[in-house]
């Protein structure tokens, strides 16, 4: 198994999370407890770099899910980035594209965020 | 009668194990010639099927046990995934309103929507003691 990593640093500014390895069911609370931190200490202009993420079920989807409202209700958002297409047809099947800014990476984050200000 | 080759694992209720599933199905659909994209898709609905099993049925009660079962001949990979705790009617299952969902804050139910679009079938069967989704993909 290609075991499921968190990392965190920022990029102009802008929180990034990089996800490494495969997101399911049981690697899914280690995301939620990183968006948890961020959200409590009120950093809510958030990137997610999919880009070494090699697989991801429901749950991992879930999260963001559950926490989306909480990071736009302080001002912010969670655009994620560099997913590969294998990890962009669960998005899409599950119609994420309508509600989640999904970029190819995190210079285009970085625009679509200062354009909303 | 058909020619087929049968794969049985038995493994207890934890997520832990969700990655040695998806091994598991991957390496077998790999040595049947199954290309990428269909096994990209049958590990995905695997994993969405265990993971239904160990939360819902099982309430992540560990020292359960459920199986997987697999079997392929020329034209499919049947997939069965039985369990012996609370049932659960996917036939009775409707897709998730992604919109609504997100301003509730509520998560999952997206497994089984995931489940019939990756997968070509999909059966469900209660006896009362076990409860059976049986999946299938064919090769063309």
């Amino acid at each position: 198994m290609k075991s499921f990593k968190i990392e965190r640093r920022t990029n102009n500014g802008y929180e990034v999370i990089d996800l490494h390895g495969e997101l399911d069911a049981h690697t899914a609370s280690q995301l939620e407890e990183t968006l948890q931190q961020l959200i409590n200490n009120k950093k809510a202009n958030i990137i997610v770099n999919f880009q070494k993420l090699e697989y991801i079920a429901s749950a991992g989807l879930g999260v963001f899910m559950a926490y989306i409202e909480d990071v736009r209700s302080i001002g912010g958002d969670i655009k994620l980035t560099n997913m590969n297409s294998k990890v962009y047809n669960v998005f899409d099947l599950l119609g994420f594209p309508t509600l989640y800014d999904i970029l190819d990476d995190e210079e285009k984050a970085i625009k679509k965020f200062l354009k909303e200000k | 009668m058909k020619r087929a080759t049968t794969y049985h694992k038995t493994l207890n209720a934890t997520t832990k194990n969700l990655s040695r599933v998806r091994n598991f199905v991957s390496t077998q659909a790999k040595k049947h010639g199954f290309t990428d994209n269909q096994i990209n898709d049958i590990r995905l609905a695997v994993d969405e099927a265990c993971t239904n099993v160990i939360k819902h049925a099982y309430s992540f009660d560990e020292s359960k046990e459920f199986n997987v079962d697999l079997e392929f001949d020329n034209s499919s990979l049947s997939i069965e995934i039985t369990d012996f705790g609370i049932g659960f009617n996917p036939s009775k299952y409707e897709a998730p309103n992604l919109h609504q969902r997100v301003k509730q804050k509520k998560r999952g139910g997206m497994g089984i929507f995931l489940i019939k679009n990756l997968m070509d079938d999909l059966t469900y069967d209660s006896d009362g003691s076990k409860n059976v989704i049986k999946m299938i993909k064919y090769r063309n």
